[in-house]
C-alpha cells in the first residue's frame, strides 16, 4: 500500500509529481476537476492533510486552481501546461545523464546510445 | 489538544513513564512508537483517564484528566472483548447508549464501508472483522480525541489496509486528533502527520514526518533506527 511512495522524500511532493505526470500524459485534461481531498487520500492511502498540502503547492505554481465551493481544477493556461512538460522532461533527463556520467560514459556515448536505442525501439514497434 | 507536563507513572516501584512532557495539537494523526513495555499503552491510558499519573498532570483541551474525560476521548483498547450475547447491531446500540456523542448514522456508514454484517455476533466474527468492528465503534464518536492502541496488531494486510482507509475516510481532521500506538510502521508511514518515539518510559523524539523526509531525506523507519541506535 505505502509502496506507491518511497519514504525518503516528502509525500506531498511525490503526490504533486504524480499529478503533474497525469496532466502531461493526458490522464487529467486541462480544466478537469481533481478528485476531492478525501477521495485522493483514499486512492493513494495518504493523510488528507498531505493531499491538501499537495493541492495548495500546485495552486501556488498555478498548475491547479481552487474555485470556492466547487473544487480544484487543472489549469487551462497553455503556458503553464507547456512549462510542466518541459520541467518534467528536464528532470528525467538530468537524472539519466547524471547516472551515465557517474559511470564514465561520454556525451557522445550517451547521445549515440540513446539514438540507437530509439531507432531500434522504432523498428520493433513498426 | 493534549498536554502531558512532567508526567511520571509508577507501577509499584517500576517507572512506566519517567518525567514525560508532550504536547499534541488538534488536526493531526500522530503515531506513538516504541518497543513492548516502553510506556505506549500507559500514555494512552493516562490520556483516557483510565490511569492517574504518580506525578505531573495530563490535560485534554485544557481540562485536567479524570475518569470523566471519557466524554471527550474515544479510546480503543488493545484487548478484544465483547458481550458475547450481543450482535454487531446491539453492540453499536449499546455504545450509542453509553456515549451521548456517539453518531449512529456514522457508525452504520463505517460498518458498511468495512463490509460488516450487523446481524452477526462479534464472537462469531473473524479476528480481522472484530478489528474492523473496534474501528467502527471508536470512529463513530464525535469527540476531539481518538486513541487507538495497537489497532493493526495481529491482523492480516487486507484488514490493516481497510483500517487505514477507514481512518482516511472517517476522521475529521478539522476537529479531531488521533493518537495511534503501533509496531506496524509501514502501514502508517503515509498517513501520519507526526511521530513520537518512546523508550523506557521517556520520549526520545517527536517529529513532523514530512519534515523528516524533507530535511533529512529519511522515513520513519530510518529515523527510528537512528534514534534507537
Amino acid at each position: 500500500m505505502a509502496d506507491m511512495f518511497h519514504s525518503q522524500k516528502p509525500i506531498y511532493q511525490q503526490l504533486a509529481d504524480r499529478i503533474k505526470k497525469q496532466i502531461i500524459s493526458g490522464e487529467l485534461s486541462p480544466g478537469e476537476k481533481l478528485p476531492s481531498i478525501r477521495e485522493t487520500g483514499l486512492e493513494v492511502n495518504v493523510n488528507p492533510n498531505t493531499v491538501s498540502r499537495t493541492y495548495r503547492e500546485l495552486e501556488m505554481v498555478n498548475i491547479v486552481e481552487t474555485k470556492r465551493g466547487q473544487g480544484t481544477f487543472v489549469t487551462e493556461d497553455e503556458g503553464v501546461l507547456r512549462s510542466i512538460r518541459e520541467e518534467m522532461k528536464n528532470e528525467i533527463i538530468t537524472i539519466f545523464v547524471q547516472e551515465m556520467q557517474e559511470m564514465g560514459y561520454t556525451n557522445d556515448d550517451i547521445q549515440s546510445g540513446l539514438g540507437e536505442f530509439l531507432s531500434k525501439k522504432g523498428e520493433n514497434e513498426a | 489538544m493534549i498536554t502531558l507536563t512532567n508526567v511520571t507513572k509508577k507501577y509499584s516501584s517500576k517507572k512506566a513513564l519517567d518525567n514525560v512532557n508532550l504536547e499534541l495539537t488538534v488536526g493531526k494523526l500522530i503515531g506513538l512508537v516504541g518497543e513492548n513495555g516502553s510506556g505506549k499503552s500507559t500514555t494512552l491510558k493516562l490520556i483516557a483517564g483510565l490511569k492517574h499519573p504518580t506525578k505531573g498532570e495530563v490535560r485534554v483541551n485544557g481540562e485536567l484528566v479524570t475518569r470523566r474525560i471519557a466524554d471527550s476521548v474515544s479510546y480503543l483498547s488493545e484487548l478484544d472483548e465483547y458481550y458475547s450475547f450481543f450482535t454487531v447491531e446491539k453492540t453499536i446500540e449499546f455504545y450509542a447508549s453509553q456515549f451521548k456523542d456517539f453518531d449512529l448514522d456514522k457508525a452504520y456508514e463505517i460498518l458498511k464501508f468495512m463490509k460488516l454484517d450487523p446481524k452477526s455476533k462479534p464472537k462469531h466474527l473473524s479476528k480481522g472483522n472484530r478489528g474492523r468492528l473496534k474501528i467502527v465503534l471508536s470512529l463513530a464518536r464525535n469527540v476531539p480525541v481518538i486513541l487507538l492502541d495497537e489497532p493493526f496488531s495481529g491482523l492480516d494486510p487486507m484488514v490493516r489496509n481497510s483500517i487505514v482507509k477507514g481512518l482516511i475516510s472517517f476522521i475529521d481532521l478539522e476537529k479531531q486528533l488521533v493518537l495511534i500506538t503501533t509496531h506496524e510502521i509501514r502501514e502508517v508511514e503515509s498517513i501520519l502527520d507526526e511521530v513520537v518515539a518512546i523508550k523506557d518510559g521517556s520520549i526520545i523524539g517527536h517529529h513532523n514526518v514530512e519534515d523528516l523526509r524533507e530535511e533529512k531525506q529519511i522515513g520513519i523507519v530510518d529515523w527510528m533506527e537512528e534514534i534507537y541506535g
